[in-house]
C-alpha cells in the first residue's frame, strides 16, 4: 500500500499544525463561528446534534494493521471506544471534543493519516472498489490513481471552496463494486485504442433529493491526460455551479440543467485551454506511485483444503460464512474475506476499539498487513490464505465479526439518522436494528438471496437509499417518523434509481412492509436465480403494491419517480 | 443548515477600514474606487466597474490613465474584447469567502490570459484562504478583517508550504522534487 514520504509527512504535519492555531484561534474567540466553520469542516469536524463529530479519511478505504490499532487507540481515549465506518469509506468518532482535535490529528499523523477534506465544499475522499488489486474481474489496479487523485486534490487551491462538497469514485474492474455511476464523476478504467488502458469518464450522478446515475462524458481519456481532464470539469463547475441553492448546487444539476452535449462542450473548450504538462503526472511519477501497490508475492497454492473441506462438512455456521462472505482471489488458493458490521441487531458500520484490534491482528498473523473499508460499510481482508480461513474464522466468532450476510438483507447500509444528524427528520439506527432482526435467521436471510436494502433519515440520501434495491427514506409526517419505501434501485452497472411503491409508513408498521415486500418476491420468483431486483424488473411495482396496500388501493401522487420532498 | 447551540458565543466578525497587504506586507493602497457616474480621477489610479470599463474603454483609454476594473464572481471576462493588456490592476471580488469562483477567475487570467497586472482580491478576504489566493494568482489584497489585519502584523501567514499542485505559482509540487531526485 501507500506509504508517506517525507514530503507527505511534512504536509501532514504541517496542516496539522495549521488546524491547531485555528482551533487555538476559535477558542479564544478571535475566528467567529462562521469563519471556522468552513475550516473545522475541511479538517472533518462537524458539530452534530450532542457533540462534535470527526470523521477521518481512509483513502479508498485502504487501511493497515497498525493504521487500525491507532484508530482504536482513538476510540477508546476520545470517543466512547467506538467507532463508525461510512459509506466513503472513511471512519467517524461521533463524541469527541474540539479541544481534543488537533491532538487526535496528530496521533493520525503518526500513522500517516488525516482527516483533511472529509468534509466542507471540496473533493472528497476518494473511494475506490474495497476488492482492489485482488479481484479476479480486474483490468487495472484502480488504488493507484486513486492515489494519484488524493494527491491531486489535496488542497488544491482552486477548488476548495467549491458550490458543494464533490465526489469521485474509480473502479478498475469489470464489475462496478464502487458505486460510480452515483457519483460527481465516476472513473472506469478501461482498455483504449492499442490496448493501452485509460478511463471512462461519468458525470453528473448523484443521491440526494434529486438523484441522477452518472453520464459518460468520455468514452476514453488516456493516463497521461486524467488530471487536466479532470481539473477542466472542475473549473466549468467551480464557475457555473449554482451557488444560489445549497439543493441546487451539486455538478449533477449543472450537468441536467447545460445538457450533456453542451456541458461537454464547454469542459473540452476548457481543457483545449489549460497547460496540460503542468498539470498532468508525468510518467515516472506515475510509475514511482504504482509501484507502492505492487501485487504481493503470493505463492500460489492448491484451491483445495482438507482440513477447511472437513471442517465446512462438519459446520454449518462456517460454511455459511465460506460460501457468502469468502470470495476467490486472483491468486490461487488465497481469498478475500468480508467481515460483516451488520451483526442483526447492532448499528449498521459501528465496531468497537476491541473489534478493531481484532481486525488489526488478524490482518497482521494472516492479512499481510493489509484492511479494506467498504462503501457498504463493512471490513475486508484482502489477502488471506485459503488453509488459514478456519482460523480466521475462530478469531472472529470470539469478537462476534462472524456474521456470514454479504449483500443479503441484513447486510443493511444505513445512515446515522436522528440519533446524531442534525439534518435528519427520522431514525436510521433503529429501524435498520429492526429490519435486520427480522431477518436474523441466517437460513431465511440466505434463502431471499442478495437484496440491498438502504436506509436514510432523510432526503440528503447519505444512507444511499435511492441506490437500494428496497431503498427506505425517513420523512416527517405532521410531527412523526415516517418512512417511505422505493424499490428497484441499483448501485452497480446496470445502476438505477429506485421508485416509490406508495404511501408511506410508521415506524412501527414498516418491518411488517418490508416482510410483505420480500414474501411477494419470494412468491413470485421465478427460480432461486432470479434475484430481487432482477424479479422487481421483470414484475414492476404492482404486485409489491398490491400486497402492501390492496389491489384496490388508489395510485397517489408519490407515483411519480421522483420522491417527494415531504 | 441549523445547528445546535455553540459550545462558545460566536462573535460578530470585526471589520475595520481596508488595508492593502502584499506578500512583501502592508502598502499605501493608490487606487480608489470610482463610481460609474463619478468623474474619472485626475490623477487616474481608479477601479472602475466591468460594464463601465466595457461601456466606456475608448473614453478611459484615451485619457492614458492607469486603469483597473472591479470584478464580480459572476462576471466572465473576455479576453477578446475586454482588452485586459490595457488593464494595470483587476479586482476580483468574494461577495463570500465561501464563493470559491474568483480562484477560477484568477488562475485563468494568468495561465490562459497571460495577464501579468496585479490581481487584486477585494471583499470577504480573510488570514486563511491566502495562501490559496496566493497560488491562484492573486498578488494583493484588500483586507477589512480587523483579526486578519492583526495576524498578518503579526508576520502570521498560514501558508502550507508543501502542496502537491503546481497551478500558477509553479510552486515545486509533490511530484516534481520527488521525480527530480
Amino acid at each position: 500500500m501507500y506509504r508517506y514520504d517525507e514530503f507527505d509527512h511534512h504536509f501532514v504535519a504541517e496542516r496539522s499544525t495549521q488546524f491547531r492555531g485555528q482551533v487555538e484561534r476559535r477558542l479564544s474567540g478571535e475566528l467567529t463561528e462562521e469563519q471556522f466553520k468552513p475550516l473545522r469542516l475541511q479538517n472533518g469536524l462537524y458539530l452534530q446534534l450532542h457533540a462534535y463529530m470527526l470523521r477521518i479519511a481512509i483513502p479508498y478505504g485502504v487501511l493497515s494493521a497498525r493504521q487500525m490499532r491507532q484508530l482504536a487507540f482513538i476510540a477508546r481515549k476520545w470517543d466512547r471506544g467506538f467507532g463508525h465506518f461510512t459509506t466513503r469509506q472513511n471512519i467517524q468518532f461521533n463524541w469527541t471534543r474540539l479541544e481534543d482535535a488537533p491532538d487526535i490529528l496528530d496521533a493520525l499523523a503518526e500513522v500517516e493519516m488525516h482527516a483533511i477534506q472529509t468534509s466542507g465544499n471540496c473533493i472528497r475522499n476518494v473511494t475506490a472498489d474495497p476488492y482492489a488489486g485482488v479481484a479476479l474481474d480486474e483490468i487495472e489496479d484502480p488504488r493507484v490513481w486513486a492515489e494519484i487523485l488524493r494527491q491531486w486534490s489535496t488542497i488544491h487551491p482552486e477548488f476548495t471552496f467549491l458550490p458543494r462538497k464533490f465526489k469521485i469514485a474509480i473502479t478498475g474492474a469489470a464489475e462496478d463494486r464502487a458505486a460510480i455511476l452515483f457519483h460527481d464523476i465516476g472513473l472506469k478504467i478501461v482498455k483504449g485504442p492499442g490496448g493501452k488502458t485509460g478511463f471512462r469518464v461519468y458525470v453528473g450522478g448523484g443521491q440526494g433529493r434529486t438523484p441522477y446515475v452518472g453520464l459518460p462524458i468520455t468514452e476514453f481519456i488516456g493516463r497521461d491526460r486524467l488530471l487536466s481532464f479532470l481539473e477542466a470539469i472542475m473549473r466549468v463547475y467551480n464557475l457555473h455551479g449554482r451557488r444560489d441553492n445549497i439543493y441546487k448546487a451539486r455538478i449533477k444539476i449543472l450537468v441536467n440543467a447545460l445538457g450533456l452535449e453542451e456541458f461537454r462542450t464547454q469542459v473540452e473548450a476548457e481543457w483545449g485551454k489549460l497547460d496540460k504538462p503542468s498539470i498532468d503526472l508525468p510518467e515516472v511519477e506515475q510509475k514511482r506511485i504504482a509501484a507502492y501497490f505492487a501485487a504481493l508475492p503470493l505463492k500460489p497454492a492448491p484451491t483445495k483444503d482438507a482440513r477447511i473441506d472437513a471442517r465446512r462438512r462438519s459446520d454449518e455456521g462456517f460454511d455459511r460464512w465460506m460460501r457468502l462472505n469468502v470470495l476467490p482471489h486472483r491468486v490461487p488458493g488465497h481469498a478475500i474475506v468480508n467481515i460483516s458490521l451488520k451483526e442483526p441487531g447492532k448499528i449498521p458500520g459501528d465496531a468497537s476499539a476491541a473489534q478493531m484490534e481484532v481486525v488489526a491482528d488478524l490482518a497482521t498473523r494472516f492479512g499481510n498487513d493489509e484492511i479494506r473499508v467498504t462503501y457498504q460499510q463493512n471490513l475486508v481482508l484482502p489477502n488471506v490464505a485459503l488453509r488459514d480461513l478456519d482460523n480466521v474464522y475462530d478469531v472472529l466468532v470470539k469478537a462476534d465479526l462472524h456474521t456470514a450476510n454479504t449483500e443479503l438483507i441484513t447486510d443493511i447500509i444505513a445512515c446515522p439518522g436522528l440519533d446524531y444528524c442534525n439534518l435528519a427528520n427520522a431514525r436510521s439506527i433503529p429501524i435498520a436494528q429492526e429490519i435486520a432482526l427480522k431477518f436474523a435467521d441466517p437460513v431465511k436471510a440466505e434463502a431471499i438471496g442478495p437484496l440491498r436494502l438502504n436506509i436514510s433519515g432523510c432526503i440528503n440520501a447519505c444512507g444511499h437509499h435511492h441506490a437500494g434495491n428496497i431503498g427506505i427514506l425517513g420523512v416527517d409526517k405532521k410531527g412523526t417518523e415516517h418512512y417511505q419505501i422505493t424499490l428497484g434501485g441499483s448501485p452497480k452497472d446496470d445502476a438505477e434509481i429506485g421508485v416509490i411503491v406508495g404511501p408511506s409508513f410508521t415506524a412501527e408498521a414498516l418491518p411488517g412492509a418490508i416482510g410483505t415486500i420480500v414474501e411477494t418476491y419470494l412468491s413470485r420468483r421465478t427460480d432461486k436465480s432470479e434475484t430481487f431486483v432482477m424479479a422487481y424488473r421483470r414484475l414492476g411495482k404492482a404486485p409489491f403494491r398490491n400486497a402492501l396496500y390492496g389491489a384496490d388501493a388508489p395510485r397517489g401522487p408519490s407515483d411519480k419517480k421522483e420522491p417527494a420532498d415531504v | 443548515m441549523s445547528e445546535p447551540t455553540l459550545l462558545l458565543k460566536p462573535l460578530s466578525p470585526a471589520t475595520t477600514a481596508a488595508r492593502l497587504w502584499t506578500p512583501a506586507g502592508f502598502v499605501t493602497d493608490l487606487w480608489r474606487l470610482t463610481a460609474d457616474d463619478a468623474p474619472f480621477p485626475i490623477d487616474g489610479r481608479a477601479i472602475v466597474s466591468l460594464a463601465h470599463w466595457r461601456a466606456e474603454q475608448p473614453a478611459l483609454l484615451a485619457t492614458g490613465l492607469a486603469v483597473g476594473v472591479l470584478v464580480e464572481a459572476s462576471d466572465t471576462l473576455d479576453p477578446g474584447t475586454d482588452n485586459l493588456e490595457r488593464l494595470r490592476l483587476i479586482a476580483l471580488n468574494f461577495p463570500k469567502f465561501t464563493d470559491g469562483r474568483a480562484y477560477s477567475t484568477a488562475r485563468r487570467l494568468r495561465e490562459e490570459f497571460g495577464y501579468t497586472g496585479q490581481i487584486r482580491a477585494t471583499g470577504d478576504v480573510l488570514l486563511d484562504q491566502l495562501p490559496l489566493m496566493l497560488r491562484s494568482g492573486f498578488d494583493a489584497f484588500e483586507i477589512v478583517n480587523a483579526p486578519t489585519i492583526a495576524a498578518l502584523e503579526r508576520g502570521i501567514v498560514p501558508a502550507v508550504h508543501h502542496v502537491y499542485q503546481r497551478t500558477v505559482t509553479r510552486d515545486a509540487s509533490g511530484w516534481q522534487p520527488r521525480t527530480q531526485r
